[in-house]
């Protein structure tokens, strides 16, 4: 219980420093980068609620990324769109797109998933590249609006935008933190885990993959939603595989599969990159390796490794009933398969 | 008419390509059941070590391809032991990541190391030749006579060495392979260096007619993943068959449909091949 | 009463008949054993009743419906349960944690509860770990609820997959092998625990190579060899069955 108390309250500190560094800072340019790693947060929760918690790696959340940004400005831009109207629509029209990609690529699974959505997300990519007439192509979508004003509130200034793109965060690591602590989290949670456990305890895998996969391509389209509208300025290159890349080097630098992982992962490696900023064309050459290495070595992250640590303390206060451990010799897994050939012998 | 002899002839030579890098992927598969998304990175490395070779130390052209096909190799080798192998009992999404980690830093090295423009290869066989009424580069007909070349080698030494029929024996069932005495590690090491090594042919061998850069190995990938999809995962015809036919679909798409979408028709191709049959073509079905 | 019964029950892979036309009964508040060399096409005639794979022909009847083309899911809401051979459980998680999940089915709530936080996912959830920790008591494990199974011995692990398997409040349980690789003594509190649901009034079907214990529990035994059923009876039935001893001793079992 102690525990849940703490937790709590580094959760409403994490919120109060959100909320009081743009005071604490003149410098509009960090304001800009906090507000840009806030918006990457968004997406990176949507590829950890699917690959974290339900075991299943989208490489396509860029395209899905870009199809948000894209639905916002094309509706703001070419058909005038009142700016609160265009987000909600991108929002459906992006989980629309989700639920029939979902619908056929939940068919498949493990490696033929991450290649088909990989392809997909290439053919969103290729799309808005080449349909010169709609989405202007390589160059780009300009002049997309900044937020309309609510009654007396306006969105025109950097922290008012800091606030507009807070909000919508706090928003979705509520309804994460909800999810994962409710039954669908556990339920998604038992798919990651074994897909046919899941489904012998009469879980019906294919109507909860679905859903998983419509509100993660509707975090990732919020997401774009909010770049476009935050950076003003879109090209069909936030729909190649690299952001989702980058999205994934987040997730799993913080810990993939945690609550926290993705603020804590985007953080550090937003933020890291700024202080290389003559570094930045290159950042892989450092990032590449860490990914390959953290899935090596701390496969959850951050997050995960200081959950594990918490964990084995947990295993140390239960110590193994006595001799037991002696006889688990045979549990190993390779060996139960191969005892029961001595065991016939029984009869 | 003859534009369409012309069309088949370069899907001949794209598809020549194809099929040596999905060869490559479709043996890594076979044997330890990961594809490996960084295979679009060795054929990079391998356009960019056969060009410096060139270049630089002013190797000739064949020379150049056996020095690139070494060190691709290698590095095929290397992670294999460092990567592939201590994540083989890992949850299916671990490998993933861990590829694409290497595709990622390769991909920063060649930028960081030779600049991310693009640069043409010279080739000595640049002469333009007339066959049958048609205008061919030599360098066209090199890719598919090499190409043919090299699988009717690989062929041989599959079915032919002792070495080659482990790995064979491998790609059917690891389990048995290990029971019966293989050294199964070693088998995964040369089954790397075979796939690495073929990704620094297909490359170095294409270079010429397109261009090197860092990102020159991204929609190969991809096509090539299409490719041993279509040609059954882990199938060796499958492969040079699946090359031949995104190949030729391709220069036809380009000519009779559109230039602009002509990489999409492989996507396509995909898209519906998993779409009516999820485990994709040619899987053994019911398995678990 | 006949409560499941197979009728001609056939699975072929490729060219292999893994159940070969295999007709069983199973009756209700028994234990039902089936034994087999190893590959006789045990654990896939459990994946064929539990909608698992689908079979090549044949039928599968549970009170008297029809559940052979049923999906795996909806087969275990009509009180289906089965255990794996390998326990594929979550390791990094809790016993109860592990076990909580196992409720779901009779529950309701959907993502829109979980986000709104609505009074019936609070009760759902209430009751799904009630059901839990009745179920761990049951086969008594509540006193290691919040223990990472990770930490778990086989017989732990096996004991956690039988719980998992009552949280769906099932009618009938098949369970595979569920004595592997624990050792005599723990398998004698596993029979004791089978026995034990039997008196709750779950029918009972197990998978198992150790056949004092088996001798001594079951009610009926049904023998499989290279898929075909070759003997169906009672212990003593089947201990003097030629047929059986051949199989045994005619060294036909391979891994
Ligand atoms: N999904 C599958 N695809 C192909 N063959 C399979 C599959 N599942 C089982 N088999 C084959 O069917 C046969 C029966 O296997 P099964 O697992 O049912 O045996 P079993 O009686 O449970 O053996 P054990 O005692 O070793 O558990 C075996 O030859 C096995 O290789
Ligand atoms: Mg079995």
């Amino acid at each position: 219980m102690t525990n849940v108390l703490k937790q709590r309250n580094v959760v409403i500190i994490l919120i109060l420093f959100a909320l009081a560094f743009p005071m604490m800072t003149s410098n509009t340019y960090m304001i800009h980068v906090m507000t840009l790693s806030f918006i990457w947060m968004i997406g990176v929760y949507g590829l950890n609620l699917l690959a974290g918690y339900t075991g299943y790696l989208s490489l396509a959340h860029a395209g899905f990324f870009a199809i948000g940004a894209y639905s916002l400005g094309l509706l703001t831009v070419k058909a005038q769109m009142n700016f609160w109207l265009a987000l909600v629509l991108a929002l459906v029209i992006t989980c629309s797109i989700g639920l029939v990609v979902g619908a056929i690529a939940l068919r498949t699974k493990e490696h033929f998933f991450a290649i088909y959505t990989l392809c997909l997300g290439y053919i969103i990519y290729l799309v808005i590249d080449k349909w010169d007439s709609l989405t202007e192509g390589v160059r780009g979508l300009i002049g997309i609006p900044a937020p309309a004003p609510i009654g007396p509130i306006t969105f025109e200034t950097e922290k008012a935008h800091y606030y507009f793109v807070l909000f919508f965060l706090l928003l979705v690591v509520l309804i994460m933190y909800r999810i994962v602590h409710s039954l669908s989290g556990r339920t998604y949670i038992a798919i990651r885990n074994s897909e046919d456990l899941a489904q012998t305890i009469g879980i019906s895998t294919k109507t909860n993959k679905l859903t998983v996969f419509v509100l993660s391509t509707f975090f990732a389209g919020l997401s774009g939603a909010l770049y476009a509208s935050f950076v003003r300025f879109i090209g069909p290159d936030i729909g190649s595989t690299n952001i989702v890349f980058d999205l994934l080097t987040y997730l799993l630098v913080g810990g993939i599969g945690t609550l926290s992982g993705p603020i804590v992962g985007t953080l550090l490696i937003v933020w890291l990159s700024q202080l290389l900023q003559d570094f930045q064309q290159y950042r892989m050459l450092i990032f590449g390796p860490a990914l390959t290495l953290l899935i090596i070595f701390a496969p959850r992250g951050i997050v995960g490794a200081v959950a594990t640590w918490n964990m084995n303390r947990k295993l140390k206060k239960y110590p193994n009933n006595q001799a037991r451990s002696g006889r688990s010799r045979n549990d190993s897994l390779v060996k139960s398969e191969i005892v029961p050939e001595k065991q016939v012998k029984e009869g | 008419m003859e534009i369409l002899i012309q069309q088949l002839f370069n899907g001949l030579t794209i598809g020549s390509v194809y099929a040596l890098v999905a060869l490559g992927l479709t043996l890594v598969y076979g044997i330890l059941h990961i594809p490996n998304f960084a295979h679009g990175a060795l054929y990079m490395m391998g356009g960019y070590i056969t060009l410096t070779m060139m270049t630089r130390f002013g190797l000739h052209y064949w020379l150049a391809i056996f020095v690139s096909i070494i060190v691709v190799g290698l590095l095929g080798v290397l992670m294999e032991r460092f990567v592939f192998h201590p994540l083989r009992e890992a949850p299916p999404i671990h490998d993933k990541i861990a590829a694409i980690g290497i595709l990622l830093f390769l991909e920063a090295f060649a930028q960081f190391y030779w600049g991310a423009e693009y640069q043409s290869m010279p080739t000595p066989y640049g002469q333009i030749v007339e066959v049958f009424g048609l205008t061919l580069t030599m360098q066209r007909i090199l890719i598919v006579v090499a190409a043919v070349v090299v699988m009717f080698i690989l062929y041989l030494f599959l079915k032919k060495t002792f070495t080659g029929a482990t790995i064979i024996a491998m790609s059917q069932n690891r389990e048995g392979a290990n029971l019966v005495g293989i050294n199964t590690n070693k088998v995964a090491m040369l089954t790397f260096m075979i796939s690495g090594g073929l990704a620094a042919i297909a490359s170095s061998l294409s270079a010429p007619i397109n261009l090197v850069f860092p990102g020159m190995g991204h929609l190969v990938i991809l096509k090539a993943f299409v490719i041993i999809i279509l040609g059954g995962m882990g199938s060796i015809p499958g492969a040079i068959v699946g090359g031949y036919i995104v190949g030729f679909s391709e220069s036809l798409g380009a000519t009779y449909i559109s230039n602009d979408y002509k990489d999409i028709i492989a996507f396509l191709f995909l898209v519906l091949i998993l779409t009516v049959k999820p485990t994709g073509l040619f899987s053994k079905g019911g398995s678990h | 009463m006949i409560f499941l019964e197979t009728k001609q029950l056939t699975k072929r892979f490729g060219g292999l008949v893994a159940v070969n036309n295999v007709d069983f009964a199973i009756e209700q508040g028994k234990i039902n054993a089936i034994i087999g060399p190893n590959g006789a096409g045990k654990s896939t005639f459990f994946n064929l009743i539990s909608g698992f794979h689908p079979p090549t022909s044949g039928q599968v009847i549970f009170k008297g419906q029809d559940i052979t083309k049923l999906p795996s899911n909806k087969i275990a809401e009509l009180g289906v349960a089965r255990t794996f051979q390998t326990t594929n459980l979550f390791e990094q998680s809790t016993v109860l944690d592990n076990v909580i999940v196992g409720h779901r089915l009779r529950t309701k709530s959907t993502l829109v509860d979980a986000i709104l936080r609505t009074p019936r996912l609070k009760r759902e959830e209430a009751q799904c770990r009630e059901k839990a920790m009745e179920v761990l008591e049951f086969v008594d494990l509540q006193h290691i609820a919040h223990k990472p199974v990770a930490g778990l011995t086989q017989e732990e692990k096996k004991r956690t997959a039988f719980a998992l398997a009552l949280a769906t409040d099932p009618e009938i349980v098949f369970l595979d092998e569920p004595a592997a690789g624990v050792n005599p003594d723990e398998t004698e509190g596993l029979a004791e625990l089978m026995k034990k649901m039997v008196n709750k009034g779950i029918t009972v079907c197990l998978i198992e190579h150790k056949m004092q214990m088996i001798m001594r529990i079951a009610d009926k035994i049904m023998v499989l060899n290279y898929g075909e059923k070759i003997a169906e009876g009672k212990p003593e039935e089947i201990q003097n069955n030629e047929t059986v001893i051949k199989a045994y001793l005619g060294g036909s079992a391979s891994a």
